[in-house]
């Protein structure tokens, strides 16, 4: 891409070198402060950045991280240098930083703060929008979900060129995606139902079987899906039945990795090339992390909202392995802890359970009106000690508060 | 209505149209008082109603949460059309709506387009929209005769709230918006509504005591395990937000 005008090349030399001081300064891996510099020196930098690549969004309320490292593993087969913001900063800044680091890559895949979808959309020309699912969300600094459906699907009329790749099991998603031009739908799987009992367009009741979901007064209903998630294998468009064998674990992997195929093929990438490159992804900023500490194994699984508390329960040690949940309502966690009474805790009931972070006692509260035995411990260190050695702590946490047991288990893993 | 009335029956928690007004966390009301009755030795019986189903009108303690503004409205719409709960409350069955239930139990609200929106008219107030969002850990001393200490709790809402002559304020607010002229939440006879959204009796369960008592009569105290973390987790909360 060498025909930034000077402005945006100032911005972004200037933008890379705010973002290189940061990394020394040890703040961060640098990725927004470069963006936000870039962006006060030319505000229309994203699209600048954006021009002449081909770009691909990726938004909703669980999985973006995960999916939009898998999509840039599956883009990797076409030879070529994708550019990404790896590490969540998904807001503008962010994508302009991504774009700024990687000059001369052709494609680029982004991972998009759902609130900034119609801008961004607009700014980069997407060439995909990959919908994954919507779901309450701290609550007290995102907008409501119906409303966030409403402004995305007024900005896919609005964009003709645009593909929407949209996980059809989502009632929510699917009614935003039908406003799109172009539509691949994909049979993702939805396991959250408690934001989608009624009919987005009509308000009615969704009635829901094997097949799906359809509204019981108005014609709509689950669009039939070009791909399918069964079990641990995808059904392609051709009716091939392929097993997934990700090294990542669970149904919400499983169902960010067919959503990632549907993206690659727009690309061009087969599922079996998208796949080999897919399944080599192990964890995704520090997610899924296997370390050791004190003779004993920790995993560390990050659960920020009810849908994804219920996706990583799944992911739990089959073995009734100990598990500690952390749970911080600091800014970017949400204030508001009322969220936690919607997560039903009973399927730990069996198993050691322990209890730590800020808001630990909100959590001890909660746990103890599900009857599920649990020992409120001062931190990751306190939880290890208490597992026997040679043993595995399995940990879920909300965002700062994972970002802090991450820091204090080490990077290095 | 008190145990007499009630018979050997199970106290009936209803929880009124889950699948449209529960935004956060609103089944933990239903949790704290059907663990509250239980621990006192009395029978629960919580029964879920579905928007579209009929709402039973031989409920002890109906509960309303909160929601989006979409499925506010509908839920009104479909609330005035059943007719239960209306009939249920003027039977003295007990009624507690968080925020947004507590604007549809009113005689109007304002609707996803700010429009004004016919509520249920079973407390004496009326709801539009205010300037700005309220957001946050909210403070109130609760009226005096109803014998229950400070609220704690979060807000999240745009509502303007005016009582009229058949209501009274629940509380007076410390720290946040409530109501917006100073008070918080209101309450007749057995009705009750609140601006603390969610689970506002796990953090309040002098009110869930309350809301009980006026079901199944006088209670005695609880302890053990249950109400030593709930008296620390109070206690944290009161202690992190500052009055004023
Ligand atoms: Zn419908």
């Amino acid at each position: 891409m060498g025909k930034l005008p000077m402005r945006a090349r100032v911005a972004t030399t200037l933008g890379g070198a705010a973002g290189r001081m940061s990394r020394l300064a040890g703040r961060g891996d640098g990725s927004v402060i470069g963006g936000v510099i870039g962006l006060r020196v030319e505000p229309g930098l994203l699209s600048l950045l954006a021009a002449d690549r081909q770009v691909v969004l990726v938004t909703g309320t669980n999985g973006k991280t995960t999916t939009t490292r898998l999509i840039t593993s599956a883009l990797s087969a076409l030879g070529q240098q994708v550019a990404s913001n790896a590490f969540g900063a998904n807001m503008e800044a962010g994508l302009a930083a991504a774009l700024g680091a990687a000059p001369e890559a052709p494609y680029a895949v982004l991972e998009t703060d759902e609130k900034y979808v119609p801008s961004v959309l607009q700014a980069t020309n997407a060439r995909v929008v990959t919908l994954l699912n919507l779901s309450r969300d701290q609550m007290d600094r995102a907008a409501e979900i119906w409303l966030v459906a409403r402004r995305w699907r007024e900005a896919f009329e609005a964009a003709p060129d645009c593909r929407v790749v949209a996980n059809a099991d989502d009632p929510l998603i699917a009614w935003a995606a039908s406003g799109a031009h172009q539509v691949t739908w994909v049979a993702a799987g939805q396991r959250w139902h408690e934001d989608s009992w009624c009919c987005p367009r009509c308000g009615s009741h969704l009635r829901r079987d094997d097949l799906g979901w359809r509204c019981g007064e108005c014609e709509f209903s689950r669009p039939s899906a070009r791909w399918v998630l069964d079990g641990s294998s995808v059904i392609d468009s051709a009716g091939r039945v392929t097993e997934l064998s990700l090294a990542l674990p669970g149904r919400a992997n499983r169902s960010n990795a067919v959503m990632a195929l549907a993206v690659a093929e727009v690309f061009g990438v087969s599922p079996a090339a998208a796949l080999q490159k897919m399944r080599s992804v192990t964890s995704v900023a520090g997610r899924y992390t296997q370390v050791e500490r004190d003779g004993r194994t920790v995993r560390l699984l990050l659960a920020k909202n009810p849908a994804g508390w219920l996706e990583a329960f799944d992911v739990l040690d089959p073995a009734r392995a100990p598990v500690l949940l952390s749970v911080n309502a600091q800014v970017p966690d949400g204030r508001d802890t009322s969220w936690l009474w919607d997560v039903d805790y009973r399927v730990v009931r069996d198993r050691p359970v322990f209890v730590s972070g800020e808001r630990g006692l909100d959590l001890a509260v909660r746990l103890e009106a599900d009857g599920v035995p649990f020992e409120l411990v001062g931190g990751i260190d306190e939880a290890v000690s208490r597992v026997r050695p040679g043993g595995t702590l399995d940990v879920i946490a909300n965002y700062t508060a994972f970002q802090q047991i991450r820091t204090a288990v080490g990077r290095a893993a | 209505m008190g145990a007499h009335a009630r018979g050997p029956s199970n106290l009936r928690l209803v929880w009124v149209y889950p699948d449209l007004l529960s935004t956060y966390g609103d089944r933990g009301n239903l949790l704290v008082l059907e663990r509250r009755a239980r621990l006192r030795g009395i029978g629960v019986e919580a029964i879920q109603v579905n928007a579209d189903q009929p709402v039973p009108r031989h409920g002890d303690i109906y509960l309303l949460g909160g929601g989006e503004d979409l499925p506010q409205v509908l839920a009104a719409r479909r609330l005035r059309t059943d007719a239960g709960l209306a009939a249920a409350a003027a039977q003295g069955s007990v009624v507690f709506a968080v925020c947004a239930g507590y604007q549809l139990i009113g005689a109007e609200f304002g609707g996803d387009k700010g429009q004004p929106v016919a509520g249920l008219e079973i407390l004496d107030i009326r709801s539009g929209r205010g300037e700005r969002r309220g957001v946050g850990e909210i403070l109130a001393d609760v009226d005096p005769e109803l014998g229950v200490p400070r609220l704690s709790g979060f807000e999240n809402h745009q509502g303007v709230t005016r009582i009229g002559p058949g209501a009274r304020p629940l509380a007076r607010v410390l720290t946040g918006v409530g109501n917006g002229d100073g008070t918080e939440g209101a309450y007749a006879g057995r009705v009750l509504g609140t601006y603390l959204h969610g689970p506002a009796l796990v953090r309040n369960p002098a009110l869930a005591d309350l809301l009980l008592s006026w079901a199944v009569g006088t209670l005695p105290p609880l302890d053990g395990e249950y109400e030593a973390w709930t008296a620390r987790f109070r206690e944290q909360r009161l202690a992190a937000v500052p009055v004023g």
